[in-house]
């Protein structure tokens, strides 16, 4: 089947206002319609129409969009963009077959061996770390230049996944909820810190923290990317892996995981496997993002987050902001003793990581990031914090970038400073 | 199709980078808010007056027509290379020049983005007040040549209003200035008058000199509603007779209310048959007489409910009943015609009756809003184009609107201007004696007929 076919009803309300003009990160990175939400349904619109082909012209316009959700967000007839070009993705690869890198990608997060063996982020991060994947693998990752690149920063990597330093079930109070943590791989394999915070406050809660071993990558490199299979077959992995315990809510520290869980997997996902939709509506429902169930199950951060004075300003992950978690974070910084929140300008805007985008267009990435970076400087503020990983590298990397010292931070690290 | 020496001029003149000829860049600029489209030949993106004048020149000695684009958001087709051509995107010209504090006044490029000079005159204290409803995304150069309008209109008027003077590359490629930085000046024609709202078909507009004003200290929102229609049509003479002129009026009629209730369960008392959602700016003492003033008015006038925002929070609440109108119109059918005639405030009554004469005649679903203030009603025709026959009909109704407009003293169009969509129109408003007149100045500045050709004249 066409994967513009399970659009093809959502590509009619686009009544090209143009009021997405007015929010999509790429489309103020170039200024040219085509990098617009509006542009690039108008291209799917044409697609569909078969007046245009799957060519390199059409691959570059739909590669440029971070699947941010802003212009779903404030579009007035509800397009959703995100959705559409995820499907005129896969249409391309379907055509096209998928781009070596984005192959790389789907081998794998698609295989949680080789992410162990730190394949993964060779795939993600870049060879700075691993210049050959192992041999046994039989990969042959041959990486787009941008992401050879000399100028980029990346992180350190943890020197023991998570995933591998705690038991499966760590036990809680008796009548307390039971909580699985879906823990993602940037937490797993460079911010373990953010995972150790989790685990700590909410176990300072006394809930029952689950972090089944069988989890995976939430699959959302792939879906970027428009290879659909492995994300379909990491969905079906995912599903085993959280449905195995009974738990009252499904946690995530991660904007993008927690997007995945919450909103792409019955959208794209279910759409395309609608005998697994009951069950992905199930995890949908019961997914949510780790400062947003903090404050629900009454956290007082005053116990477990005071310390040191420290100004912070805080930036929204799409992923959460298009969630409507805005305002929970937000509370339980300020309710932190010794935290100072600065809000800085434009702080729902897009970091513009956008998961592969910004390997594909890291030029680009690097200037929305730089308008980023420029808003958190003024703040004055020691240390930008967010509420995910994939945001902290992005940041992090601009800031440098900027010569900043500016620290990055996970909302969990500062609540949970006085737990450590 | 342009000739490959042609495309390589265009390069000379605007550099590679700002030209583009590939399908999908020229669909993407094939379309605006009317949903037609009509493929360019070219795309180019000039960075200054200069660049334009040159592919003016280039496109007059060879022919070729060329069509000035914003933000690609207008409601009339008036940006849309119907036949080919070039379209000339003017969105890198995007500096605000200057703000002039002393002489309250700006100048700016036409790329710029009417919400974004609008915060930044705001830092300054500083008012620019014409708000279309694209103005998050639309460029102060459309708005100029669609002489853009919006709620603030009752009070403040539209764009026309604010021009002091502009930049304009003629067809032929001069590059001349109208008007100036006074607000007296009576030397020659008003060329700048004619050039607003003159839909990119006299010249393409490269720099704007807007008067501003001061920020009002205050505002207050209310939303009334009323039991019937003729009471809150009523309550906008009233409130004027009564010598308030509020910032907006902003009307929505029962159906709009149904639509809204439907999809966002508003809470509306049931016996709601239209809403005004009022407005008053300036001194601080001075809306709270007004806003009382306003209350005890339209108490006799079958009124419901009296909401007052308290704060700006409460403020933004009672907009959101007015800014839901549009996604939800969809649910009554997929597809719309969205006009919007004018007629003198007094008559906002009389053109509602006739147009639900219209609907019963015609058997389609209209909803009306808009800025009853000021008398521009947007007439909304829904209809399935999917539905055999059904858009024949709206174009039947259409006509009648029009009519109903023109025969109670008003017109066509308020805001959106002729373009393509109303150009079959203009021999109901215009007679031939003021078509020949309009034609022959289009003449005079483009003798031959590139710039935005095949717009707003009958064909």
């Amino acid at each position: 089947m066409d994967p513009l076919k399970h659009v093809e009803k959502e590509l009619k309300k686009c009544v090209k206002c143009g009021a997405c003009r007015a929010h999509c990160p790429a489309f103020a990175a170039w200024q040219r319609e085509p990098a617009a939400a509006r542009g690039k349904v108008a291209l799917a619109q044409h697609l569909m129409k078969e007046d245009i082909t799957l060519d390199d012209q059409t691959y570059l316009a739909m590669s440029k969009c971070l699947l941010c959700g802003s212009c779903v967000e404030k579009c007035p007839n509800e397009v959703p963009t995100d959705e559409i070009v995820i499907a005129a993705r896969e249409a391309l690869a379907q055509k096209r077959g998928l781009t070596t890198f984005h192959k790389a990608v789907g081998r794998v997060i698609g295989n949680r061996k080789l992410m162990n063996f730190g394949a993964m982020a060779a795939a993600i991060l870049g060879p700075l770390f691993f210049r050959k994947v192992p041999a046994t693998s039989g990969l042959r990752l041959r990486f787009p230049l941008p992401f050879v690149g000399g100028k980029r920063h990346i992180p350190q990597l943890a020197k023991k996944p998570f995933l591998d330093r705690h038991p499966e079930v760590i036990q809680g109070e008796l009548g307390k909820p039971r909580i699985v943590f879906f823990v993602g791989c940037m937490t797993n394999f460079v911010y373990t810190e953010v995972g150790e915070a989790a685990l700590a406050l909410f176990r300072h809660l006394g809930c029952t923290v689950i972090i089944p071993k069988d989890q995976q990558c939430c699959g959302l490199p792939g879906m970027s990317g428009g290879d659909l299979a492995t994300v379909r077959e990491l969905a079906e992995k995912n599903l085993t892996a959280l449905e195995k315990y009974e738990a009252d809510y499904i946690m995530t520290a991660c904007a993008t995981c927690g997007g995945a869980l919450h909103k792409f997997y019955p959208l794209v996902v279910g759409k395309r496997s609608p005998e697994l939709m009951a069950r992905l509506k199930a995890i949908a429902e019961k997914t949510v993002d780790a400062a947003q169930l903090l404050q629900q199950l009454g956290l007082h951060p005053a116990e477990t987050g005071a310390g040191e004075s420290l100004t912070i300003t805080y930036h929204d992950p799409c992923h959460l902001r298009t969630r409507g978690i805005t305002r929970q974070p937000r509370e339980l910084l300020k309710g932190t003793p010794g935290v100072e929140l600065a809000e800085m300008e434009g702080a729902d805007k897009c970091c513009g990581l956008g998961g592969t985008f910004n390997v594909y267009h890291y030029d680009t990435s690097l200037r929305i990031n730089a308008g980023k970076s420029e808003a958190i400087l003024n703040t004055g503020a020691e240390a930008v914090v967010t509420g995910c990983p994939g945001c902290m590298m992005q940041l992090s990397d601009g800031l440098k970038q900027a010569g900043a010292r500016t620290r990055v931070m996970h909302t969990l690290e500062i609540l949970a400073r006085k737990l450590r | 199709m342009l000739d490959e020496p042609i495309i390589q001029r265009l390069k000379e003149i605007v550099g590679a980078e700002n030209i583009a000829t590939e399908t999908q860049d020229l669909i993407c600029n094939s379309y605006d808010a009317t949903q037609m489209e009509f493929l360019p030949d070219a795309v180019v993106y000039p960075g200054n007056a200069e660049e334009i004048s040159r592919v003016l020149k280039l496109a007059n000695g060879e022919r070729i027509p060329v069509f000035p684009r914003g933000a690609g958001s207008g409601f009339s087709g008036g940006a849309l290379p119907k036949g080919g051509g070039i379209v000339l995107v003017t969105t890198r010209l995007n500096r605000i020049l200057r703000i002039d504090q002393e002489n309250l006044l700006a100048e700016v490029e036409p790329g710029v983005v009417t919400e974004h000079f609008q915060q930044e005159v705001e830092k300054l204290g500083l008012f620019y007040p014409p708000d279309p409803a694209s103005l998050k995304f639309s460029t102060l150069g459309g708005n100029v040549s669609e002489n853009a309008g919006g709620p603030r209109a009752v009070k403040y008027g539209v764009t026309r209003d604010f021009v002091m003077g502009l930049e304009v590359v003629l067809p032929t490629g001069e590059i001349i200035r109208t008007g100036g930085e006074t607000y007296k000046g009576v030397v020659g024609y008003d060329l700048t008058r004619l050039l607003v709202g003159s839909e990119g078909t006299l010249g393409v507009v490269t720099k704007i000199i807007f008067k501003l004003l001061p920020y009002p200290e205050a505002k207050k929102t209310m939303l009334t509603t009323f039991d019937s229609i003729d009471g809150a049509a009523r309550a906008v003479s009233t409130i004027i007779g009564n010598k308030i002129i509020p910032t907006t009026l902003e009307f929505m009629d029962h159906a709009t209310l149904q639509c809204v209730d439907r999809r966002f369960n508003l809470g509306l008392p049931a016996e709601a048959r239209a809403v005004l959602l009022i407005e008053v700016d300036g001194d601080r003492e001075l809306i709270e007489k007004q806003a009382a003033k306003i209350h005890e008015v339209i108490k006799p006038l079958g009124l419901v409910e009296f909401k007052v925002a308290k704060d700006a929070a409460e403020s933004e609440a009672l907009w959101k009943v007015r800014r839901l109108v549009s996604p939800s119109l969809r649910d009554v059918n997929p597809d719309k015609y969205n006009e919007d005639i004018v007629v003198p405030r007094s008559k906002v009554p009389d053109v509602i009756r006739r147009i639900e004469q219209i609907q019963q005649k015609y058997d389609i679903p209209i909803v009306n809003f808009g800025h009853a203030g000021d008398g521009n009603i947007h007439v909304n025709i829904m209809i399935d184009k999917a539905v055999p026959g059904m858009e024949e009909k709206a174009h039947g109704a259409i006509a009648d609107v029009f009519r109903a407009a023109l025969d109670l003293g008003g017109t066509m169009s308020g805001e959106h201007g002729v373009g393509l969509s109303k150009q079959p129109f203009i021999p109901l408003e215009l007679s031939p004696a003021q078509i020949a007149t309009m034609q022959a100045i289009k003449k005079a500045l483009d003798p031959n007929n590139i710039l935005n050709p095949g717009k707003m004249f009958p064909v």
